[in-house]
């Protein structure tokens, strides 16, 4: 069995590596007349021209007691700029079939741009206006805010949005990953037009910028639109600083009642930063416990043996100032506990003894096989340029990433398990109404709805 | 995250918004055949990466179970994933996740399909597999028992955790008075429960033949290669006898409007969706279907249509408010139009302010520009579709399955492009009347006592 993996691996390993290596020659690390610094793709298939950008900032910029402040400047970016109100600005877009959109993450602040090469032109030029000078007016941003209180209560009442913010909250006090990125409805009542200027003014400047482009031109007329389009940002961003943190309340559960049929679960406790030289052992170590779609530890155990969940999963999510280890399961309330247990249990057992010699040749040859399908579409290879930047890879990240997953050894994968899995204690948020008693005390069929 | 099996909720936009083709541009270079046993094949080439989409179609879905087995087109889909005489115990998913490959399968009201993307070199091994699993799928107890208990959790998951989803579906069984489209595709809880290993082989050796199934490759790869494989594999498997055309049981004529209600304490942001019956692609007359994607389109997409600018930004007693069209069906189309008020705004408010808007354009039709709009974006959505080779396959998958030809699909944009303002205004005053419609009312409540129930 073994060597079978190992000829397959060999196999796979060549043909991967000139697929990924027709991609990476493609890419160009390109400078505009104006000093711009972006990553381009020329790609003739469509007629069509596509940039992703992001500048480094996002809700963790938000004022204290004004969450949702970034989320919110992005969402007002396209509702009216320069001489256009909002009705206009959307017209000049909608003309052109220009789709344009921005929104604020945790730690950057994005913007997505796709047109049809005869528009370039003007798409650029929209988003330069959205982007250095919006209007913010009164009407806009009222609609835009009585929008986003409606978003926060519906999340308010989703198991599965509630679950994540209430971990996040207990993970982080204090900081200001522990509130939504949307806000909450006292916080986002408290932003003004002032604000969403100072955010603005503070976050969108060309030092926290990091941009990739594909279509059919060559990086010198690529360039000269994103020069358009970048023109008259501040030289530097005045990021307020935050703090590295790690996440609070490891060890504790927490359940929030909730009158739903199934209880929904989110784990999670301290991971790895993208830059910890561990990470990409702790990548495969994750893809064996949960990462991998049909073939994990835990969809084997929950899902395909017991029955005990449609979706169970565990993820690591780096971010610039913490380093997390996640996972969720959706399941019964009467059988909560028992799949709990189990995961537990999972992490533990891994965590311990580290994964077989086969699940790791199974898992280094499954991350390596399907990297060329992160590259099929102009969006996703933008998607993918733009994160190699913002996480400083390096461009020559795409030649060299199977390598890193190859030379993974058991021995890595065990010391990367100690940095976050030891003693599986997880801090865990419990939304439903989980049945906790160690044995079940109901029969095992729910009472039907209605 | 992994959803195997996710189901395809019909009434959402995603199925059926844009479609590909030609347009002024070259579109993909498109070709489609029949082997021998009846398998109809479209190869999409698309040569920027060295990969493949591989998807296998069945023309069968919830709409064509039998009744009191609701659910089992959809159980059958995640049964599918349990192994074969020649391929035991899952070994599909094994090979696919050593070699890196990614899977899934989703069912619809018409259609069921599975697909694996790849780096194209495994083409032909995926060919193989999904040949052999056409008819060779082996149930057990063991494995059939548990994966019901799986489907449970992906109905609490995606209805029962959710009073929309739970007045959505109430909605569409209030649209269908006779056809099956008016059941839930995961099925209803009750008759889940008692689904059972004989129900899904019955239902897998009725449909499952390459007579009644599309293979669809997309990707790095040409037609001769294709059809060379595909007669290899596919061509072995023989045609069944088992299969029919399928009618389904046609809906009367529609005379009284229908509303449902829910107010749950769960709900803290009202919601008002309206659903009309409507003629879809395989059966409107010519050019109604493309009327009422444009039609869909002015009334409720972006900030500049009809229902946002008066409700949202004029009338300011909404949040957000849209419409939709749901054309890809094999029998009666959807369309839907839908909003959220403000806090204060009434729900009856809501809806005579819809009712305004709706009436206006089926009483004086629309303007030139916002029609000249509508087309430039819908046929931009069909350039930039091209990018995406999985969604060109989708496309084609859910157009063919539900009874438009290759070549339909292809001169879409065409067709929208001659859409005359005076049919826009026809579609809205001949299909947005009330009597077809069903309206629905999310609310909140007051917490239940707290005692069991």
């Amino acid at each position: 069995m073994k060597r079978t993996i190992v000829t397959i691996m060999t196999a796979i390993a060549l043909t991967v590596a000139s697929a990924v290596a027709s991609m990476a020659a493609k890419i160009e690390r390109a400078k505009t007349p104006g000093g711009i610094e972006f990553w381009h793709v020329r790609d003739d298939t469509l007629p069509m021209i596509s940039m992703e950008f992001a500048f480094r900032g996002g809700s963790t910029q938000d004022p204290a007691e004004k969450a949702g402040t970034a989320s919110m400047m992005a969402a007002v970016l396209d509702e009216g700029a320069g001489e256009l109100d909002a009705r206009a600005f959307q017209q000049q877009l909608e003309e052109r079939a220009i789709v344009l959109s921005f929104a604020a993450h945790r730690d950057t602040t994005r913007g997505s741009l796709k047109s049809l090469i005869e528009n370039g032109e003007q798409a650029f030029g929209l988003l330069n206006l959205a982007l250095t000078r919006p209007r913010f007016d009164d009407d806009a941003v009222e609609r835009i805010r009585a929008g986003t209180l409606a978003s926060i209560r519906r999340r308010m009442t989703d198991p599965g949005d509630l679950a994540q913010d209430r971990w996040f909250a207990r993970a982080f006090p204090n900081h200001p990953y522990g509130t939504p990125q949307r806000g909450t409805l006292e916080s986002v009542a408290k932003i003004g037009v002032d604000d969403l200027r100072a955010m603005h003014r503070g976050t969108l400047a060309r030092d926290n910028l990091k941009i990739a482009t594909i279509g059919a031109m060559d990086a010198a007329a690529a360039g000269l639109l994103v020069d358009r389009a970048f023109a008259g940002l501040p030289a530097k961003a005045k990021l307020v600083p935050v703090t590295y943190a790690s996440p609070q309340g490891v060890g504790e559960r927490n359940v929030v009642e909730m009158d739903v049929p199934q209880t929904v679960i989110m784990f999670g406790g301290a991971g790895l930063k993208r830059s910890d030289p561990d990470f990409i052992p702790a990548y495969v170590l994750n893809h064996i416990l949960g990462g991998g779609s049909f073939s994990s530890r835990l969809y084997l155990e929950v899902r395909e043996k017991r029955g005990l969940a449609y979706s169970v999963y565990s993820y690591l999510a780096p971010m610039d100032y913490s380093g997390l280890f996640m996972g969720g399961v959706s399941t019964r309330n009467d059988r909560a506990a028992e799949s709990l247990s189990i995961i537990l249990g999972e992490i533990r057992e891994i965590a311990a003894k580290g994964p077989t010699a086969e699940e790791l040749a199974k898992a280094k040859s499954y991350l390596i096989g399907s990297f060329p399908l992160r590259f099929d579409s102009s969006s996703k290879i933008a998607g993918q340029l733009l994160e190699i930047q913002l996480e400083n890879l390096g461009i020559d990240y795409i030649d060299r990433r199977n390598g890193l997953i190859e030379a993974v050894t058991a021995e890595d994968v065990k010391r990367a398990a100690n940095h976050f899995l030891t003693d599986a204690k997880m801090l865990v948020t419990l939304v439903g109404r989980p049945d906790l008693a160690p044995e079940p005390a109901r029969p095992a069929a729910p009472a039907p709805r209605g | 995250m992994q959803t195997l099996a996710a189901v395809a909720i019909a009434g959402t936009a995603a199925l059926t918004m844009s479609r590909p083709a030609e347009t002024a541009i070259a579109g993909p270079d498109i070709s489609n055949f029949k082997l021998k046993n009846g398998m109809e094949v479209v190869v999409i080439p698309d040569r920027r990466t060295p990969v493949v989409t591989h998807m296998v179609w069945y023309r069968v879905g919830s709409a064509d179970e039998e009744a009191g087995k609701t659910g089992i087109a959809h159980f059958l889909e995640h049964l599918m994933f349990k192994g074969t005489k020649k391929n035991p115990s899952g070994r599909f998913s094994k090979v696919l996740a050593e070699i890196g490959g990614q899977e899934n399968a989703f069912t619809s009201q018409d259609y069921t399909a599975y697909f694996q993307r790849t780096s194209k070199e495994h083409l032909p091994q995926l060919m193989e597999f999904e040949a052999d699993r056409m008819t060779g799928l082996v149930l057990t107890d063991e494995n059939v028992l548990p994966e019901r208990d799986v489907v449970l959790e992906e109905r609490r998951s995606r209805t029962d955790s959710d009073p929309s989803a739970i007045l959505s579906e109430a909605a569409q069984a209030a649209l269908f008075a006779n056809h099956p489209y008016g059941k839930p595709i995961i099925g209803w809880e009750h008759e889940i429960r008692a689904l059972n290993r004989q129900d899904a082989l019955d239902f897998y050796k009725i449909h499952y033949a390459p007579n009644n199934a599309i293979l669809i490759v997309a990707g790095d790869v040409n037609a001769d290669e294709v059809r060379a494989l595909a007669e290899k594999t596919y061509g072995a498997v023989p045609a069944a006898a088992s299969i029919k055309p399928r009618v389904r049981p046609e809906e009367p004529e529609a005379r009284a409007q229908r509303r449902v209600e829910l107010a749950d304490p769960r709900v803290k942001q009202p919601q008002l969706s309206r659903y009309y019956l409507a003629p879809s692609y395989a059966n409107a007359a010519a050019g109604e279907a493309e009327a009422l994607d444009v039609l869909a389109h002015i009334l409720g997409s972006g900030s500049l249509s009809r229902l946002y600018r008066a409700l949202v930004v004029e009338q300011q007693i909404a949040v957000n408010a849209g419409a939709w069209y749901q054309g890809t069906a094999l029998d009666k189309g959807r369309f839907g139009v839908y909003a959220t008020p403000r806090p204060g705004t009434t729900l009856d408010a809501l809806e005579s302010a819809i009712d305004l808007v709706l009436a206006k354009v089926a009483a004086d039709g629309i303007e030139s520009a916002e029609l000249e709009r509508a087309k430039t974006r819908l046929i931009a959505d069909s350039v930039y579709a091209q990018d995406n080779q999985s969604r060109l396959a989708r496309m084609y998958g859910s157009g063919m399955t539900t009874g438009s030809t290759v070549d339909q699909i292809r001169t879409w944009p065409n067709r929208i492009r001659e859409v005359q303002p005076e049919a826009v205004r026809e579609a809205a005053r001949k299909w947005l009347e009330l009597r077809r419609s069903v309206t629905s009312r999310l609310q909140p409540a007051a917490p239940k006592s707290e005692k069991p129930s």
